[in-house]
């Protein structure tokens, strides 16, 4: 079982718990494993018509995003793609693949590969700087078509249960790869807040991000061990590492048994105060384990998974199918749909460029620039309240005029509703996410318009502090307990409740266990967390007085660094919950 | 067999829109176009050919066209190159 070579330790970041041991399976994006296959003369027809498909897929690919780009980022940018597409025209090179795949009886990417590759080195050993780039243009152009030549079978192929090694995983690999039998995720890049961390957390996959190097020191087939809860990863682990992390893993597991005691009864702490604890989850089918968990309802409901699923935009039938099953299976509890939020790190990389993503276009911002899809989705929405109950929640809201617009379309696709007869919740509820300052400190004002707030921590806490959570040089930085993020947390309850309104939180923070005490005596109402963690959230809930964090809220919000809050609120989770483990 | 040798004068060089406007107006004839520059012989009615040979403002390219349609072909695209791609 066990590796004679030596054992290295790979400490990274935590993104979702488990311990697993199993072989690598290096997954490199990038650059794709570029197979010589020999292949018959017939095969080599179909080799050709595959390689045919692929410049026809690819230019289609291209075209797209040189409009997107155009259109988003301006003329200049958008000539790179020009270039891309015009070597996909060039007649003379794939008449010279196809020569040579006639020829040589190999596989198409192999020859295409070689074919292009000629020429970048030629344009890399020139002595100018524009055409040195030019060959990254090529080496693109190279890579998109030899993917579309492997489309499928790149994912297929891999189908043993393993531990998937990356660079960097996209919100689509990792869906991709969670149709397979994935035992673990280990990325050199990423933070614990990446979206990729947060898939992996609620698909129950355990996960390391940000170990640097994990795939300069990971070879194919590696046994590899993945701890979870400590973020580490190990190469060829020893005997002695092995039974040591199974050990662990069984006091983690004892643990999660003794919790499913608690599963049915509901979140009300010692002295009698009942909050909401709600789960936050992507696809329907990671509901079974939610309702498992003991959620009381879905108090985040990313719609994204199923744009990202389709090609184009999912129609509004497919999208109300999805909406209602989740609906149904919540019953009689609420579910809060969150319109679509793409943008940020959470499109495909390449049909989005733009210097900032994360100040840039995304969340409302495109649902109103694009009102058919907007209207779409809510027309979707709101049908599926004809089957439960359903709140509305609209992400990146920077101020009051973004919640009228979006109140307008709400108000014309319930106009258009009734008109057909078609029915949905008159009284379907209203929310904004309270991820931007701006809306923080607007609070109040927004609490006024609509009928209830949810804090996205994540967002909030990267804005306010100005730190890329997703940038593991200044990550370090992003902290979830700065006194800033925790003032700004208490005047949004604050602000929510003197307007009557009810403040959830759907961020990680509510999924932390130091933060829990915290955020009970701050007023949080509602918790929306990971299925995964939610458990453990409701034992702590569960074992104190709201009295007691009441006095506890007060003192932190008088601390001045994080340091002093992690410390004080680990001390006394310790002592009012002492069979936790904590990490 | 027809050879013309030719000197970029356009400010930005043989790069993407030149080189594409090149090879789009060579496709127009039959004759074989190749291009020779440093010694590198490359197809001219490659782009990415074209693309690859990263003439710089001043350099210098020898023009070869064999084909029936040579002499036309030959005034035609030297022409362009010696105007500056029409864009000086």
């Amino acid at each position: 079982m066990t590796d004679e070579r030596n054992e290295i330790t790979l400490h990274g970041i935590a993104a979702s718990p488990g311990i697993v041991y199993g072989r690598a399976y290096v997954f490199t994006k990038h650059t794709p494993r570029i197979e010589e296959r020999a292949v018959t003369a017939d095969e080599a027809e179909q080799e050709i018509a595959r390689m045919e498909g692929a410049v026809e897929r690819s230019e289609k690919e291209l075209q797209k995003i040189l409009r997107f780009t155009e259109e988003k980022v301006g003329s200049q940018k958008a000539k790179i793609f020009e270039a891309q597409i015009m070597i996909l025209m060039d007649t003379v090179l794939f008449d010279a693949v196809r020569r040579r795949i006639r020829k040589e009886l190999k596989s198409a990417e192999s020859i295409v590969h070689k074919e292009i590759s000629k020429y970048q080195q030629m344009m890399l050993k020139s002595p100018d700087e524009y055409m040195r780039e030019r060959a990254h243009d090529v080496e693109d152009v190279k890579n998109r078509l030899i993917r579309n030549i492997q489309q499928d079978r790149l994912i297929s192929r891999f189908d043993s249960k393993s531990i998937v090694i990356s660079e960097l995983l996209t919100p689509a690999d990792t869906v991709l790869f969670s149709r397979n039998d994935v035992l673990a995720y280990a990325t050199d890049m990423g933070g614990t807040t990446s979206h990729a961390a947060l898939l992996s957390r609620s698909l129950k996959i355990p996960s390391v991000v940000g170990l640097k190097e994990v795939t300069k020191h990971v070879q194919q087939g590696d046994w590899v061990l993945v701890d979870g809860y400590a973020g580490t990863v190990v190469v060829h682990p020893t005997r002695e590492t092995v039974s040591r992390l199974n050990k662990k893993k069984r006091e983690h597991r004892q643990f999660e048994e003794r919790l499913v005691q608690i599963r049915d009864l509901s979140a009300q702490t010692t002295d009698g105060k009942d909050v909401r604890l709600s789960g936050n989850i992507e696809f329907s089918q990671e509901f079974r384990y939610l309702s498992q968990q003991g959620a009381h309802g879905i108090g985040l409901y990313r719609t994204e998974g199923i744009f990202l699923r389709s090609d184009g935009y999912p129609s509004e039938q497919a999208q109300y199918q999805e909406y209602k099953t989740i609906v149904e299976k919540a019953k009689p509890y609420k579910v809060v749909m969150r319109t679509l939020d793409i943008g940020g790190d959470k499109v495909v990389a390449e049909t989005h460029e733009e210097e900032n993503p994360f100040l840039g276009w995304r969340g409302i911002r495109i649902s109103l620039d694009k009102p058919e899809v907007f209207r779409t989705q809510l027309r979707a929405m709101l049908r599926a309240s004809a089957h439960g109950d359903v709140g509305i929640m609209l992400p990146m809201i920077s101020g009051i005029k973004e919640i009228r617009r979006a109140k307008e379309h709400i108000a014309a696709a319930k106009e258009e509703l009734r008109a057909e007869g078609t029915p949905f919740d008159e009284t379907v509820k209203l929310g904004v996410m309270i991820e931007v300052p701006a809306a923080a400190v607007l609070a109040g004002d927004i609490a006024q318009e609509v009928d209830f707030l949810s804090i996205g921590t994540n967002d909030l806490i990267q804005y306010l502090i100005a730190v890329d959570r997703g940038n593991e040089t200044v990550s370090s930085l992003y902290q979830e307990f700065h006194p800033a993020v925790i003032k700004t947390i208490h005047h949004i309850i604050k602000e929510g409740h003197r307007h009557g309104r009810p403040v959830s939180m759907c961020g990680e923070m509510a999924g932390d266990p130091v933060a829990t005490l915290l955020l009970l005596g701050l007023g949080l109402d509602e918790f929306s967390v990971a299925p995964v963690v939610l458990p453990e959230i409701k034992k702590i809930i569960r074992s104190v007085s709201y009295r007691e964090t009441e006095e506890i809220a007060r003192h932190v919000l008088e601390m001045k660094t994080e340091e002093d809050i992690k410390d004080f609120l680990r001390v006394n989770l310790h002592s009012m919950v002492p069979e936790l483990l904590l990490e | 067999m027809i050879e013309r040798e030719v000197t970029i004068t356009n400010r930005a060089g043989l790069h993407t829109r030149p080189a594409a406007a090149l090879v789009k107006l060579a496709a127009k004839y039959r004759c074989e176009f190749v291009i020779v520059k440093d010694g590198y012989e490359i197809n001219g009615k490659s782009i990415i050919g074209v693309m690859t040979l990263a003439a710089e403002q001043g350099s210098t390219l020898l023009l070869r066209f064999d084909g029936e349609d040579e002499g036309p072909a030959a005034a035609d695209v030297a022409g362009l190159i010696e105007r500056g791609f029409d864009e000086v």
